[in-house]
């Protein structure tokens, strides 16, 4: 009788959602507050004393954190990581975001136990190793940019950039020309340029892309007007529509004589490096992106790293710390040694694990390897853009740089969007290229392959991109609006998840 | 050349299919002059043995924090790391995943982070929080910039008490922006959009915050409040009244790394989420009905807005955030309790040590893991002999102060060394 | 007396009810512009405005319409049902107005599109 009830409750424990959906090697996983609550913790700490408290305060009463078991804690992550697609999966050609090869050498590196677990406050004598993997960084940067100035305090991409504007406006303040408010800003650019202007209090002014793509020197004339009131200006390049701005060195001419300073985003800086220095056609300041040319991991999201490298002439004015060499000792120089800076946009002295890793990359790849790579990045965009060209729109002739642009025109008559493009993309285990950026034109797809990926990974991707468009062309369509089926989730309600916004686990809810 | 996958023969084919002779054909919209001739000025590519000799060596210059007693702290600390979070953080498909813009196959990364926003949210008592920030400094920042768009009206910012002097040097160079923004320190005023308090401030003195909530509701300005010793929230109170919670969450998971990268975390009250910056994933359901998770509100977002976005981060810190998870998912909720309680002890232990030793005296009355002492000698001075016995004493504050910090990795031996050094320091 | 309906380039209506109150909302073009809508960020009444000041914002899922006043004056009222469900915009003129404003100035009406130019000018916007 007793042994009966045993049972039946066990039963009744079961919570019948647990299993559900699982099927060969998919698995559904609960969230770590739905699963049963473990008696002890999963990290075995030592006991503590029970000493009277000396915090003031009364100790917190219960938080309602969950509480399982270490297994229970492994299995829950490694299932939700199967779903999730990476670089090292397969081929990842979303544009402007260059998700090439992150290799383990570069996370083993900043793992060592002399860069993972030293403080930025240790007095300087026990951290020159640190600071010399900072020094170095910043001597790579500077070499490859031709721009003389590094700060490597950014976080991120849009961080640096608003380092960048910063310094700016900053000398702008320093040579009594504050009253420079206007920064011009082509229509093409990444959302963040517009962004980062205002957080900068400066307004933008639009520049038009003419109908090559291009920045025309014409247009340029006319948003500058006679230059007295513009801070400067923001530019891609190669520009967001995968194209070299073939009169920006008239551009930056005309800029700098009436007064602004040329920044420029280096999300595109693959296109260019080794071979190319952003400083020898006239650019002022410029952001790199640590986790895009120099292969820091993109993380799902971050962390991400844009040191910021500027001329001489706009040097004093960047963001602090900067590293010095003293004779044979390496230094941290804040805003004591360095008056004229704008001061500090971080804690500390930024992303340093991403530090080490892109100097593994840098080191890894040389100056021989660094021009390769963007030789070929540049090589397997075109290619691919050959092997699309006449079953997609491409929107403007000619070769392109490290990625090329194309747009959904064609599809669209059949009523295929971009959107179900990238969609199917997902179905046939790719992800998708950069759908509806540049916003100069409807529907655009921009395919940045980079240069880790073989000719053969690149006609794999061919076949599924071609087939795509015969199965559109022969009016196969009705399948595209459901695309993908066989991912672990099928299409989102986002309307739901935006007008009822539900962002935590709540108990019964 | 190991990363790179194409070979002398792909490469001639390529250039065939896209019709040009060279690889410089493909260059061709580039002034002349703005190619470097012949290679850039650095050394070759090196093997993969040469990279880890010539790093190796660098690292080993340097005094980790590992090699016992260290004591340094300040909004920075050294903690222990299970083995479990750096293993699952090195999977592939967290490590070289992307930003989450594809929901079908991006579901471990939002499952995830929707996990580690409901931590947050729960250890500040606050009703949402977002997918993370750069750092504690930049999100305390950020949190002034929301406040000034919440208080439209208002133009100044108020510093109630000890900010940590990097997070204060951040909010200045951001605010430095607004001509009309004024940062001060004090109690506010009817200009004020909102006050700044962190608990335990910079000299490890933690804050009750009733007092600041009716003064801040007096004069109608937001309650901020800053945290970077996250665990410090396993024995304080939660901050539930504030309106605002930021700060850095390294603590959990996440390994000093001489400075980052680190694990900034914002958090607020429902009623604001959409003045929030950066990141959310919510929950909604896929056309089956099931569960799922997406980025969402983006509209706030720089790539929607452009000039009207709420800030223009458009990163989180995402496999950071994925390790607090880890980390705060293995400790639970008595874990986690217990770690913030191991911590206090220790602390408790090297105070009363300290104490012990002439010409030391104890200046907080109270505090969590770090406090700060009044030395009869120089403290930088005290520090520089310190490093010279291979004790990192924590940091140097003006003339004879010193802040030190102690959390579970600090044994009975660290505490020992350090007073012996001591005493013999100032004798 | 009848209700004078004009219309603005930037696709709202305006509905001018007893000679100097404005009701504003927005157009049919402009809701199919956008699609499903998840969220109106509404101004608060008393607010003054002068003609061409943003004051609302209507948002999608993967856009954000600022939405301007074609007339000076005081916001008197605002459409409060519309935080709780955002698509009541589209239901009528009746149910989907956003704010009420008071016109210093009824004389700038004069500028705007009436239906018929309205309705020309969506045409070559398409185009």
């Amino acid at each position: 009788m007793i042994a009966e009830q045993k049972i039946e409750k066990t039963i009744i424990n079961i919570a019948p959602q647990m299993n559900d959906g699982n099927h060969g090697l998919h698995y559904e996983e609960n969230l770590l507050w739905e699963k049963e609550r473990c008696d002890h913790s999963g990290v075995d700490l030592p006991k503590p004393d029970g000493t009277a408290l000396r915090t003031g305060q009364s100790a917190r009463g219960s938080i309602g954190l969950p509480q399982v078991s270490e297994p229970q804690v492994v299995r829950h992550f490694v299932r939700l990581s199967t779903w999730n697609y990476s670089i090292d999966h397969g081929f990842f050609p979303l544009g402007s975001c260059t998700m090439k090869h992150n290799p383990r050498l570069n996370e083993k590196m900043a793992r060592l136990p002399g860069f993972a677990h030293v403080h930025p406050l240790q007095p300087e004598s026990t951290v020159q190793g640190a600071l010399r993997v900072m020094y170095e960084l910043q001597n790579w940067l500077a070499e490859l940019t031709r721009l003389p100035g590094v700060c490597l305090t950014p976080a991120a991409g849009a961080h640096g950039e608003l380092a960048g504007m910063m310094t700016i406006r900053r000398a702008h303040e320093a040579k009594g020309q504050g009253h420079r408010k206007i920064v011009l800003v082509p229509d093409s650019a990444h959302g963040t340029n517009p962004a980062t202007a205002v957080i900068c209090g400066y307004t933008t002014k639009t520049i038009k892309t003419s109908e090559t793509g291009r920045l025309t020197i014409d247009a340029f004339k006319e948003a500058l007007g006679n230059g007295d009131d513009i801070a400067g200006m923001m530019v891609t390049n190669p520009n967001t529509c995968g194209l070299f701005e073939s009169d920006i060195h008239e551009i930056a001419r005309l800029l700098h004589e009436a007064g602004g300073y040329f920044y420029c985003d280096g999300a595109n800086f693959n296109a260019l490096v080794g071979k190319i220095r952003p400083g020898d056609f006239g650019v002022d300041v410029m952001h790199i992106n640590l986790h895009k040319t120099f292969s820091t991991p993109h993380g799902g999201g971050g962390p991400g790293s844009g040191p910021i490298c500027v001329t001489e002439e706009l040097a004093p004015y960047m963001p602090v710390p900067v590293v010095v060499k003293n004779e044979d000792t390496f230094h941290l120089a804040y805003e004591d040694e360095r008056p004229e800076t704008l001061g500090r946009l971080r804690g500390f002295v930024g992303q340093f694990g991403m530090h080490v890793r892109a100097l593994a990359y840098m080191m890894s790849h040389g100056a021989d390897g660094l021009k390769q790579v963007s030789e070929d990045a540049v090589l397997n965009a075109n290619y691919l853009l050959s092997q699309l060209k006449d079953v997609y729109h491409v929107p403007y002739k000619g070769t392109c740089m490290h990625e090329c642009l194309l747009t959904d025109k064609i599809q669209k008559e059949k009523g295929v969007s971009t959107l179900d493009i990238a969609k199917a993309l997902c179905e046939h285990g790719y992800h998708p290229m950069t759908t509806y950026f540049p916003l100069v034109l409807p529907g655009t797809m921009l395919i940045e392959p980079t240069e880790t990926e073989s000719k053969d990974a690149i006609d794999r991707f061919v076949i599924v991109m071609r087939s795509i468009a015969e199965d559109v062309a022969k009016g196969d369509t009705e399948k595209f609006h459901h695309y993908p089926v066989s991912t672990p989730r099928k299409r989102m309600n986002e309307v739901q998840a935006a007008r009822h916004p539900k962002l935590r686990w709540k108990e019964n809810s | 050349m190991r990363y790179l996958p194409q070979t002398k023969q792909s490469r001639k084919h390529m250039l065939a299919a896209v019709g040009v002779e060279n690889i410089d054909a493909l260059y061709k919209d580039i002034p002349a002059d703005a190619f470097i001739k012949g290679l850039a000025d650095l050394p070759l590519h090196q093997g993969e043995l040469e990279v880890e000799r010539t790093l190796s060596a660098y690292a080993n210059q340097n005094h980790a924090a590992p090699q016992g007693s260290f004591f340094l702290g300040g909004g920075l600390y050294y903690h222990h790391i299970p083995a479990t979070v750096d293993h699952i953080i090195q999977r592939s498909e967290f490590l070289t995943a992307y930003t989450p813009y594809q929901p079908e196959i991006a579901q471990g990364t939002l499952t995830a982070i929707f996990e580690f926003q409901t931590f947050i949210a729960q250890l500040t008592g606050q009703d949402v929080a977002n997918a993370s920030m750069y750092d504690g400094a930049t999100a305390t920042a950020e949190a002034a910039l929301m406040a000034l768009r919440i208080n439209k009206t208002r133009h100044k910012i108020c510093i109630g008490n000890a900010l940590h002097p990097d997070y204060r040097a951040v909010l200045k160079s951001y605010m430095g922006n607004h001509e009309d923004t004024e940062v001060f320190d004090g109690l506010p005023d009817a200009d004020t959009a909102c006050v700044i308090l962190q608990s335990p401030d910079f000299y490890g003195q933690p804050h009750g915050y009733e007092s600041w909530r009716k003064i801040c509701d007096e004069t109608g300005a937001l309650l901020v409040v800053v945290i970077n010793e996250i665990i410090s929230l396993g024995l304080l109170p939660a901050p539930e009244s504030a309106d605002i919670v930021c700060g850095e969450a390294q603590s959990i998971g996440i390994p000093m790394g001489f400075g980052g990268p680190h694990c900034g975390f914002f958090a607020c009250r429902e009623t604001y989420l959409r003045q929030m910056p950066g990141r959310l994933i919510g929950e909604t359901v896929d056309e089956d009905g099931r569960r799922s998770f997406v980025l969402t509100l983006n509209t706030r977002e720089q790539h929607i807005r452009r000039e009207k976005a709420t800030s223009n981060i458009c990163t989180n810190q995402g496999l950071m955030a994925l390790a607090f998870t880890i980390h705060m998912a293995l400790l639970g909720e008595d874990g986690f309790k217990q770690l913030a309680r191991l911590n206090h002890e220790t602390a408790c232990r090297l105070a009363d040590a300290l104490e012990k030793i002439p010409g030391v005296t104890l200046l907080n009355e109270h505090f969590f893991n770090e406090f700060t002492i009044k030395l009869s000698k120089n403290a930088k001075d005290v520090v520089k002999a310190m490093a010279e016995r291979g004790i990192i004493a924590g940091y140097a504050l003006d003339d004879n102060q010193l802040l030190l910090a102690a959390t579970e990795m600090t044994t009975e031996k660290d505490i020992a060394t350090l007073i012996t050094a001591l005493q013999e320091i100032l004798l | 007396m009848v209700d004078i309906l004009k219309y603005t380039p930037e696709h709202e209506w305006i509905k001018i009810e007893n000679d100097n109150i404005a009701v504003i909302g927005i157009t049919q073009y402009a809701q199919d512009a956008l699609g499903d809508l998840v969220y109106v960020e509404l101004p608060e009444t008393g607010r003054k405005l002068s003609k061409g000041d943003e004051f609302a914002v209507v948002e999608s899922v993967k856009t954000a319409a600022e939405v301007y006043t074609p007339v000076s004056g005081e916001i008197t009222a605002i459409n409060d049902n519309l935080s709780n469900d955002p698509e009541l915009i589209k239901k009528s003129l009746a149910e989907g107005w956003i704010v009420k404003i008071k016109m210093d100035n009824p004389d700038e009406i004069a500028d705007l599109m009436d239906q018929d130019a309205y309705t020309k000018f969506c045409e070559e916007q398409d185009h």
